[in-house]
């Protein structure tokens, strides 16, 4: 859910652009992190824990923790609070550790 | 290979006020962040800070980061090193780094680390189901990007971040049902503590979460009055309806540079765990690696940037800069440090501040 009037900040978007959540067309802001877009949008499962695939979201949004880990244009572990987003950027729910060759 | 007098890693508040110091003394200084903007926690912090007119009282932390970012881009004795992260101390006083996805090393003569602490986590039943986050992760993704993870939230921790953190959701539209704290009072500053009050949101001190509900996400909570022996009081459990669980138990600092670099270190629980020993100048047992801010023990961001200050004087000192007003300088800056720990607030700190300078003894 985005905040549309903050009785103190002011937020600078960038451009409008698309992207793709495991096949579904989303928007989002470029610039902002992949996981800010996804959450805003009502995504909050972000992969899936490795040994019981329980599900994951964010835990720290600043890139210490590796929770929000997903699979971005291709490349598994990627820090989704963190990844800039881009325009047809193609994100995925990451299950397990993540596989280069899949 | 990259060459500099004084390393600085991390762009917080006390990296911030390490480079411009030991560059306004005549080091050369190289600062490595690891966002792409400079800051630190900083630009999160909508809320004034205390002290005194050198701390930038009455600023907003946001302000302050841009005002100190400023400051650091604009003076040509520091390079600046955004989208970077350091990666580990390597022999021969070399820090591999990652720069623009690509491997570099930075030679250097002094190394300040400024690297900051993590959110600590609480266990209990469900505890990793999405909607259970760090406050400060949430205080990033509401106040830096504008988007807020749910529409009802609970949060743990009566301290001052989760208490902040609680009054600015209030501040963005959003529901905050209760204020969860596992010891008997309120940590806060009362000035913050009374704010979310009168906006009517309970705080339940003596009260822990018992465990989290939901399928995917989360949906509900129960939580629990708790006896002195931090047991459950059978009959007090209750549940709130939450989407999102902010979860703010304290900080542990980010040390992995100087465990690498064979520092000593000793684990103080009143400076949030294993920290670094140190003098009082902020170098640690490694002749010219030096600490500054949380990574040196959890503290307030006016003191990372006063820490910051004396780091980056006694890094240029070492060196063999500023020998003239070096010893008026640091005197100021101990000064200021004094200023924030005195009172009752100062309790914690002064006492994980004595325990390190004894272990320090021992260490010698
Ligand atoms: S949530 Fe911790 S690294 Fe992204």
């Amino acid at each position: 859910m985005r905040i549309e009037k903050h009785p103190i900040l002011v937020f600078e978007k960038g451009p409008k652009v698309r992207f793709y959540f495991d096949g579904k067309e989303m928007e989002g802001y470029a610039g902002e992190p992949v996981a800010a877009a996804l959450h805003a949008a009502g995504v909050r499962v972000l992969s899936h824990s490795q040994i019981h695939n329980r599900p994951r979201g964010f835990w720290c949004a600043i890139g210490n923790c590796s929770s929000c880990n997903m699979r971005i244009n291709g490349v598994p572990n990627v820090r989704s609070c963190v990844e800039p987003l881009k325009e047809g950027m193609i994100v995925e729910t990451q299950k397990g550790k993540g596989d280069l060759n899949a | 290979m990259l060459e500099t007098e004084v390393l600085v890693i991390g762009g917080g508040p006390a990296g911030l006020k390490a480079a411009l110091s030991a560059a306004r003394q005549g080091a050369e200084v190289t600062l490595v962040e690891r966002d792409p903007f400079l800051g630190g926690q900083l630009v999160k912090q909508t809320h004034m800070f205390f002290g005194s007119k050198e701390q930038y009282a009455s600023e907003r932390g946001v302000n302050i980061a841009k005002i100190l970012s400023k400051e650091v881009e604009e003076n040509d004795k520091i390079r600046v090193l955004k989208d970077t992260t350091a990666l580990g101390y390597y022999e021969d006083r070399r820090v591999a780094i990652e720069m623009e996805g690509k491997f570099e090393t930075v030679n250097h003569k002094a190394l300040i680390a400024a690297t900051g602490a993590q959110e600590n986590t609480l266990v209990f039943p469900n505890c990793d189901l999405p909607g259970i986050y760090g406050a400060g992760a949430v205080q990033t993704l509401m106040n830096v990007h504008g988007v807020v993870p749910g529409n009802k939230v609970a949060m743990v921790g009566a301290g001052n971040i989760g208490v902040i953190v609680s009054y600015q959701l209030l501040q963005a539209g959003i529901d905050v049902v209760a204020i969860i704290e596992a010891m008997p009072k309120i940590g806060a500053y009362l000035v913050h503590a009374s704010k979310v009050r009168r906006m009517g949101v309970p705080i339940y001190t003596s009260h822990t979460v018992v465990e989290a509900r939901g399928k995917d996400c989360l949906e509900s909570i129960v939580i629990s009055q708790i006896d002195d022996k931090w047991q459950p009081v059978e009959g007090t459990g209750r549940k709130l309806d939450v989407d999102v669980l902010c979860v703010s138990v304290g900080l542990t600092p980010l040390t992995e540079l100087l465990f690498q670099a064979g520092c000593k270190m000793a684990f103080i629980g009143e400076l949030g765990g294993h920290v670094a020993l140190r003098d009082i100048n902020m170098e640690t047992t490694v002749p010219n690696i030096f600490v500054a801010g949380d990574v040196s023990g959890i503290e307030e961001a006016s003191a990372a940037m006063v820490e910051g200050q004396v780091a980056g004087l006694t890094a240029a000192k070492n060196l063999g800069y500023g020998l003239d007003d070096y010893e008026e300088k640091v005197a100021a800056a101990h000064k200021e440090l004094d200023g924030l720990r005195r009172g009752p607030v100062g309790g914690k700190i002064r006492a994980g501040l004595d325990k390190l300078y004894k272990e320090g003894e021992v260490a010698v």
